[in-house]
């Protein structure tokens, strides 16, 4: 039996503005993701790698072209069904970390549950555990301006899988960070897709992060290029791929 | 959920305290402006009326003169006679009791204390007149009206000051130049309509003070007590008519004399009052418009300072109405918060400016409450706009908001 994608892409389109002054941003995608994978997306800017994430990660709708999630159409979803559809499955982590300033770690990770509507011990206890998870557990009561920019992109993955998502999107989550940090989030990101069977779709720059990944999607001029195997392996030995 | 918004809105209001506290001053100076302007207004109101009140209703007070402060233009105006006094008592139907008054001041000596005080001379018509009522002792007698006796009735500031704490019934005490025995002493009435205190008096038979103190049959002032069973204006009109002709005033020519009717004086001083009310509360509520449109500022700069924050939120799966109510509430949250420090703030006002304005601390529940939802409503109205543009942002552009 062929196992069906978690996500699924077809002549995905995506057009900016109208008219003469219309920018096709995508131009036909097409693209399979199977859950559990960890997919590394790349490609210079003006690509439409983050035009794509956007879409997968249901903050944007494709403006031609279909998105199959699980199955469901979410092209045909309108506003407020993302949002439900991102609070349950989908969780993000941004370059600029995005945590919310004068709250403490906890109150950031707890936020997600909090739509949710999660009674208070509840939603304590997972933030902790989540906390526990990305190994900031002393530091909850922290704010982001007492922590080191690696620790705030932990604490914002704490916050992304403290839902236990389907899908965890990393949209350049080492860019603001030096390279020990940044082998440190990758094995984070690595350990969540291996442990806790997280998918993981990540934007990168960097060849030597990308290689954490075990797909490797190029984009060029709106278009898929081309799809490779990452290093994955390498990783799972414990050690950083040269 | 709502709970959970209300949580989201008080912590955002904690961690920008500074921020909260000037969303809100435009409020709190708005809702105390009202409060204390209303309350302070009809405390005035009631007051005047009070005072008025006090000097009795249906009294007409005749002077001679043409009005308020209206003197001088040629001669002075004569005063009255007690011919016109007996005239009026027969000749106006309506009237219950009529009391000529005849004033000086003296200085009032018992025992090494004195006091300098108002002597009015009247008869015992005058308790007829308008209701005050005796604390001990007894009016005069006709025997001592007509023989003009030393005797006398004081007010209770005159009682305080001249006999401590001692019974001045039966007590004699020098006042002028004269020995008198005090027979009675009244009870406090409070101040007068208009500054002075009308219990600082002592009260004797006319005839005394015209013969002892003032040295001619003058009458200052006559009270009429009108019947209820009249009305004051027609009382009024006979009453001029009479004394135009005993004044010899023909023709066109003007009155010189008055006649006020106190209900009349309280009718025009209370809606005096109540219009000024109604008109620093006008402008008081400006000022919370102000208020009002001050949240909306602050909420509009803390939208675009918080897009970011807004696109984190969406991006986590808040819908927009989440992100509508949050703003919402915590404009409301604010404008309320406002709203109770005002009501706090117009109480110390109120506390602070009624011994001021020599007026009675009163509290009005439903001004407070009124001011309250007002400034509720403002937290919808005013927030409501902000909120809204805050939940239609483009959780994509919010996120890339610098």
């Amino acid at each position: 039996m062929i196992e069906t994608p978690l996500i699924s892409l077809r002549g995905v389109v995506k057009v900016y503005g109208s008219g003469p002054t219309a920018f096709q941003a995508l131009k036909g995608i097409d693209l399979d993701i199977m859950a559990r994978d960890f997919v590394a997306v790349m490609g210079p800017s003006g690509s439409g790698k983050s035009t794509t994430m956007n879409i997968l990660g249901c903050l944007d709708v494709p403006t031609s072209g279909t998105f199959l999630f699980h199955g469901h159409h979410v092209e045909q979803l309108d506003r407020d069904q993302r949002a439900l559809l991102r609070r349950r499955h989908f969780g993000f982590v941004f370059q600029g970390f995005n945590l919310l300033a004068r709250t403490n770690a906890l109150e950031n990770v707890e936020l997600p549950l909090l739509y949710r509507g999660d009674p208070k011990a509840q939603r304590r206890e997972m933030a902790m555990a989540a906390l526990d998870k990305v190994g900031l557990k002393d530091w909850w009561d922290h704010t982001p301006g007492e922590l080191s920019g690696g620790q705030q992109q932990r604490v914002a993955i704490a916050r992304a899988i403290v839902t236990e998502p389907t899908v965890l999107l990393a949209d350049e989550p080492t860019g603001n960070l030096d390279t020990e940090r940044s082998i440190e989030i990758m094995e984070l990101l690595t350990d969540l897709n291996t442990n806790s069977g997280i998918t993981v779709l990540m934007v990168t720059h960097e060849a030597e992060m990308a290689a954490f990944a075990h797909t490797i999607v190029h984009f060029r001029d709106g278009l898929v290029d081309r799809i490779e195997a990452g290093h994955n392996g390498v990783v799972q030995d414990g050690k950083a791929p040269a | 959920m709502l709970g959970t918004i209300f949580m989201l809105a008080l912590r955002s209001i904690r961690r920008h305290l500074l921020r909260s506290f000037l969303t809100i001053l435009g409020i709190v100076i708005g809702v105390s402006a009202v409060v204390s302007m209303v309350t302070l207004g009809k405390a005035t109101t009631a007051a005047v009326q009070e005072q008025i009140s006090a000097l009795g209703t249906n009294i007409l007070q005749i002077r001679p003169g043409q009005g308020f402060g209206r003197g001088g233009g040629g001669s002075a105006p004569q005063n009255f006679k007690p011919d016109d006094v007996t005239a009026i008592q027969q000749q106006i139907g309506g009237v219950v009791a009529v009391a000529p008054q005849a004033q000086t001041s003296a200085t009032a000596i018992y025992e090494g204390a004195n006091w300098s005080t108002t002597v009015n001379g009247t008869t015992d018509a005058y308790f007829k007149v308008q209701p005050w009522p005796l604390k001990s002792g007894r009016t005069f007698s006709t025997a001592e009206e007509k023989a003009g006796k030393a005797v006398c009735i004081i007010g209770s500031t005159v009682e305080k000051n001249l006999f401590r704490n001692t019974d001045a019934l039966d007590k004699r005490f020098r006042v002028g130049g004269i020995s008198c025995d005090v027979i009675g002493t009244l009870t406090t009435r409070g101040q007068a309509g208009f500054g002075g205190d009308q219990d600082d008096v002592v009260i004797m038979p006319i005839k005394t003070v015209q013969r002892r103190f003032t040295g001619s049959t003058d009458i200052r002032m006559i009270l009429v007590g009108v019947d209820q069973a009249y009305a004051t204006s027609q009382v009024q009109t006979t009453l001029t008519s009479l004394l135009r002709e005993r004044r010899h005033i023909t023709g066109d020519k003007e009155d010189d004399f008055n006649i006020f009717d106190t209900k009349q004086i309280s009718d025009t001083l209370t809606g005096t009052t109540t219009l000024l009310t109604r008109i620093v509360a006008a402008v008081a509520a400006i000022s919370l418009v102000v208020g009002g449109i001050g949240i909306m500022n602050i909420m509009l700069v803390s939208v675009t300072e918080r897009t970011r924050e807004i696109g984190i939120r969406l991006a986590i799966g808040a819908v927009a109405s989440e992100v509508l109510m949050q703003f919402l509430v915590e404009a409301v949250v604010l404008s309320c918060i406002g709203g109770i420090i005002g009501l706090l703030l117009a109480q110390l006002v109120i506390a602070a400016a009624t011994p001021l304005m020599q007026v009675p601390w009163t509290f009005d529940p439903q001004i407070n409450l009124f001011a309250f939802l007002i400034s509720a409503a403002i937290g919808v109205v005013f927030g409501y706009f902000p909120a809204r543009r805050a939940a239609g942002l483009n959780p994509i552009d919010a996120l890339r908001h610098e």
